[in-house]
């Protein structure tokens, strides 16, 4: 993972609460054994019509939401089942963050693990920035901030160790494999018990 | 010593290091379930890596997602819905051959739904953590296991250290009182929890579901309830293991033997929160209130009695919602048209679940117009319902009867609804499009399923089973 400390876009809005893993990718497209690939299909049976143009109803497909990397989506985002194709999907689509008053728990640590920036805010700030489309904000990493078009800050809590790897661009499955020791420890206490 | 919770005490005995203000927990995994759809990036990351897999003899596969669940043809076939699925099962098959891992694949006898097939190996025991690429690894929590669900990336952390980084989740009890009224089961249950603390509510959490109600209920219904926590938002949800736990796991293939089995139920029988311990949240239900229960809207915390008036929508959602299912606020999800129904999945699939369906099934027929599909969770519970002859119930009432696997639950092997079509399903998720593109689905309970097939409306299950008994 390559190191992440700052992000700067407009957002892009998805009002709806509760978008679940199955709209942001459809199970019928986890056939596939790889990571790559999958932004054409993030969004899928919203963002297409029947034809497969474009439906011009979905927010991202807007012209003011082009190249918008920041999305700012209703609460309880990412909520359903495990997949990391949607924050493969996601990422491969063009979104760098997603700023919610609330994030499903395995969605946020698949999308942290891969770099997705899965942040939390208050329902105050996330409220003006669901009123609020295409304001270009700051994210902050290592602040731990998002700086509003008009300068103000806004405070933001990742977990630490998820903010140091996403600082630092550290392999977690290395830093997993350096307890390597204290692991065969453990088993061969268990083994004993 | 302070008194813990049944969380706590699992979770306590697997931290390999301790969490700090900086770094997670190390906690060790006793079993690794894995299936075809979330396993193949992170054996391609060890392979890249040049990593072994640490612990061969805690892992175990099965194929259930991508499956098809009609038989093989008489060309030997095997009717895969697509080149992509067929070569996602193959490569598992290959992952597991290079890798050493036991795969329960086509040519097993035990082969089945993921969830379903882990504990009736034995391979789900008291107190150990589980984890799979799969979120409704909570099923496994009805043993008094901490299993919950992982992303593929965390796959791959397991197979090479059998390790996770954890934060400490908060905990909830959800104290259930009451007697449940015949023909009201577990997934009633469940929904009416579900409907009542949220689609969120749980996020954060562990679950203890505990009281008298959930201490009567057998191991499938336990497995029901478990399931679904994470349709509350909790990764995980747990019940103390009692009488019914060891009776129900005594004997099984992976199951502790002879004196290994005496210590281990002799450990086991520590494995409930003490008195006095104390939980982050607490929440009550009387289960002897709870009427057959069924999702009206798009999020399984959209759901309500069956006979209940539906309510006008507030917000955005639930007005979209009532645009995507068509129902009508005032008016009860009772007497909906039924296009298909659907038996099976992870929280009802297993032979108590195939019995209820049959119960109401049984001398009727289902009604015209309506497909039914009925998929057992694994082959065990296939060779054992075809031993009693529920699947004959099932092809005289005019339903389907399937190879088991995941099937229309997640609809990603063929078996799927149309656009528009309402499925009354015994699934877990009645997201928009979960059921095929389109598809519009009411969860309920194998009899709620049953009964609404025979009428070809979603139907009181009760009418039939009174009948039935007469």
């Amino acid at each position: 993972m390559k190191p992440i400390t700052r992000l700067q876009s407009r957002t892009a809005v998805l009002t709806d609460e509760n978008i679940d893993t199955d709209r942001i990718i459809p199970a019928r497209f986890l056939t596939t054994t790889v990571r790559e690939g999958l932004g054409k299909l993030c969004f899928n049976d919203w963002r297409y019509q029947s034809d497969g143009s474009d439906n011009p109803a979905f927010p991202l497909n807007q012209p003011q939401s082009q190249g918008c990397e920041i999305l700012v989506a209703g609460r309880n985002f990412g909520c359903g089942s495990s997949r990391e194709h949607a924050p493969w999907a996601l990422l491969d689509y063009g979104i760098k963050a997603v700023l919610c008053s609330e994030i499903a728990d395995i969605f946020r640590n698949n999308a942290l693990k891969n770099g997705l920036l899965a942040i939390v805010i208050a329902e105050a700030q996330h409220r003006w920035l669901l009123d609020n489309p295409g304001v270009e904000l700051t994210i902050d990493v290592q602040a731990q901030t998002i700086t509003l078009p008009d300068g103000s800050n806004v405070a933001f809590t990742l977990e630490p160790f998820a903010r140091h790897c996403l600082l630092n661009g550290v392999d977690q499955l290395g830093f997993l494999l350096q307890h390597t020791d204290a692991i065969g420890q453990f088993e061969k206490q268990e083994k004993a018990a | 010593m302070t008194a813990r919770t049944l969380f706590e005490k699992v979770w306590d005995a697997h931290v390999v290091a301790p969490e700090s203000t900086d770094t997670p927990a190390v906690l060790y995994v006793d079993l690794h379930l894995v299936h075809e759809v979330t396993s193949p990036q992170a054996f391609s990351e060890l392979r890249q890596r040049g990593l072994t897999l640490r612990r061969p003899d805690r892992t175990l596969a099965t194929l259930d997602h991508s499956t098809p669940t009609l038989p093989t043809g008489a060309d030997g076939v095997r009717p895969y819905t697509n080149a992509a699925a067929k070569a996602q099962v193959e490569q598992l098959e290959a992952n597991c051959a290079e890798f050493g891992v036991t795969l329960h694949g086509w040519d097993s006898d035990q082969r089945g739904i993921v969830h379903v097939i882990g504990p009736e190996l034995g391979a789900t025991q008291p107190g150990m953590t589980i984890v799979c690429g799969d979120s409704h690894t909570s099923t496994h929590g009805a043993f008094g296991a901490l299993a919950f669900g992982i992303g593929t990336t965390e796959v791959g952390h397991v197979l090479a250290t059998q390790c996770l980084l954890q934060r400490k989740p908060k905990t909830l009890a959800i104290h259930v009182d009451g007697k449940l009224a015949p023909g009201v089961g577990a997934k009633d249950l469940i929904l009416h929890i579900i409907g009542s603390i949220g689609v969120d509510g749980g996020t954060g959490y562990v679950l203890e579901y505990r009281g008298p109600t959930i201490e009567a209920l057998s191991m499938e219904e336990r497995m029901t309830v478990c399931n679904m926590s994470i349709e509350a938002g909790a990764r995980a949800g747990l019940i103390a293991p009692d009488e019914t736990t060891f009776a129900w796991l005594k004997g099984r293939p992976m199951a502790p033997q002879g004196a290994d089995w005496d210590a281990a139920v002799a450990r086991w029988r520590a494995l409930r929160s003490d008195e006095g311990a104390s939980y982050d949240r607490e929440v009550h239900f009387d289960a002897s209130k709870i009427g057959p229960t069924v999702t009206y809207g798009t999020h399984p915390g959209m759901a309500s009695a069956l006979s209940a008036t539906l309510p006008e929508p507030t917000n955005a959602q639930e007005r979209r919602a009532r645009d995507y299912m068509h129902y009508e606020p005032g008016q009860s999800m009772e007497g909906m048209a039924v296009d298909v129904v659907f038996i099976g999945s992870c929280t009802n699939s297993r032979l108590p679940d195939l019995r209820e369906a049959a119960s109401v099934l049984r001398g009727r027929h289902v009604a015209e117009g309506v497909r039914m599909l009925v998929v057992p969770g694994s082959e065990a519970v296939r060779r054992d319902a075809e031993r009693e002859g529920l699947h004959q119930v099932f092809l005289d009432a005019g339903a389907e009867w399937r190879v088991p696997g995941c099937s229309m639950c997640i609809a990603m092997n063929g078996d799927l609804a149309q656009p528009g079509q309402l499925v009354v399903s015994t699934s877990n998720r009645n997201f928009e499009g979960r059921q095929g593109k389109g598809a519009r689905t009411v969860l309920a309970s194998p009899a709620t399923a049953a009964a609404s097939a025979v009428a070809g409306v979603v139907a009181d299950p009760r009418v039939y089973l009174t009948e039935a008994a007469a």
